[in-house]
């Protein structure tokens, strides 16, 4: 039997401490402030690219993202666990895959970058992390009462592909309709001319970490909310080595590069309103543990053909508009207009789910 | 008999728990655990072994990997 050097202990150290690094390095080559990666808010500026919404600061095709889904896809081939299945309560997912992006748009941040913000000093992830711990505690609960999807299905071949063919789409617009500098559109996308939108790394540095890190995450099986859910459910610190190490690796690289900058006030993308930088994580959290995987290993799994994982991308992407439009997203100011009314509703969308989709799998 | 878990076509954790469920269960003896994904087969091979017990087989077929496993 082959064995997985990616799945062992020091390759998920590995894996770990490679995104930690990678992430620092696109910050420092343009990526906003400790947003060297962040899976919500890089599809939240792909909504933004789309026109789904029109918060004019965070707008562009993140490669990041379409890397991540073709770079699993790449090694999903290689390394012949390309299976395509879909089935497992898509809807569900859909509307887990929105109610974990407005979470995470409240704190500001999905788990990936709550760790980043921790490793460039930023105080107030504290209070996001330990959201995200409860919201995922909250799920592991309902695990062990019996809470389950149901079973996937096989599917063809072109139905595993159809999300990373979305993605290679948008990097075609992307190429087709190249960002000009100053200018809010081109062609059918838009971009932004301040803000978070218009801080990235150039195109093909993005598309290539994105790749390396899709492909080495789909090897490893690296899930940051899997580290938590493991570690409380099982008490297996497999995981959540990888997420240890990416902190360690972040915050030594960010360090060496002048990027760590400890505090609470004036951090960038991010505010201090600490009971809903908790509650957002809370409920991406417990999103996040029902529908299996946090938002990278969403994209992952829908690289490697989850057309269900694909279905929580697309809920993800589709929450982004919902947070923006109707003004529950946050901003450096606090909680936006609508947020805590959505956190609260999305949580007891969540506990519905969570308490009535508990059936006995036969 | 060997006792047979069928945790295909779900995701995890629910592989690992059934299999973990049915391990306190029965102490000891062998069981057949059958998943359809890769991480499924490592996950479920990291926690029986976490708990003593040995991964005495794995067989690959169409629908995925059966892992006999075992402790005496």
């Amino acid at each position: 039997m082959k064995k997985n050097i990616f799945a062992t202990r020091w390759g998920i150290i590995g894996v770990g401490a490679f995104i930690g690094v990678l992430a620092a390095l696109l910050q420092r080559l343009g990526n906003p402030g400790n947003m060297g990666i962040c899976v919500a808010c890089f599809e939240r500026d792909i909504a933004g690219a789309l026109g789904l919404h029109r918060a004019g600061v965070v707008q562009y095709m993140r490669p990041e993202i379409i890397g991540f889904v073709l770079g699993s896809l790449i090694a999903a081939y290689l390394f012949n666990e390309f299976r395509p299945r879909m089935g497992s309560a898509p809807i569900v997912r859909f509307v887990l895959g929105v109610f974990a992006m407005i979470g995470a748009l409240v704190f500001l941040g999905c788990p990936w970058r709550a760790i980043l913000r921790l490793a460039g000093g930023d105080g107030n992830a504290i209070f996001g992390l330990l959201g995200l711990i409860g919201g995922i505690w909250i799920g592991t609960l309902f695990l062990k009462g019996g809470y389950n999807l149901g079973r996937v299905q096989k599917t063809y071949t072109s139905a595993g592909w159809l999300l990373p063919l979305i993605m290679a789409g948008f990097l075609i617009l992307m190429l087709i309709f190249p960002q000009i500098k100053g200018e809010a559109k081109s062609g059918i996308l838009f971009y932004s001319v301040k803000g978070p939108g218009v801080m990235h790394a150039p195109l093909i540095i993005s598309l290539l970490a994105g790749l390396a890190i899709g492909f080495a995450a789909q090897r490893s099986r690296f899930c940051t909310m899997g580290a938590f859910r493991d570690l409380i459910l099982f008490k297996h610190a497999h995981l959540f080595f990888g997420i240890i190490s990416l902190v360690v690796s972040a915050f030594v690289v960010n360090l060496i590069l002048g990027q760590f900058h400890p505090g609470f006030v004036k951090q960038p993308v991010a505010h201090t309103m600490q009971i809903w930088n908790f509650g957002g994580m809370v409920l991406a959290g417990l999103a996040f543990a029902l529908a299996g995987g946090c938002p990278g290993r969403q994209l992952f799994l829908a690289g490697e053909g989850d057309g269900d994982s694909a279905v929580f991308v697309m809920g993800m992407i589709v929450g982004a508009g919902f947070a923006h439009n109707f003004g529950l997203a946050s901003s450096p100011k606090g909680v936006g207009p609508h947020g805590i009314a959505a956190v609260i509703i999305g949580l007891i969308v969540c506990l519905f789910i969570g308490f009535t989709m508990r059936k006995k799998v036969i | 008999m060997s006792i047979i878990i069928d945790a295909g076509g779900l995701s995890c954790p629910q592989p690992v728990l059934m299999t973990l469920d049915k391990i306190k269960e029965i102490q000891k003896g062998e069981i057949t655990v059958k998943v359809d994904t890769d991480t499924s087969k490592e996950n479920v091979s990291r926690a029986v072994q976490s708990q003593g017990w040995e991964v005495a087989d794995i067989k690959e077929d169409r629908e995925g990997y059966q892992l006999t496993i075992r402790k005496n």
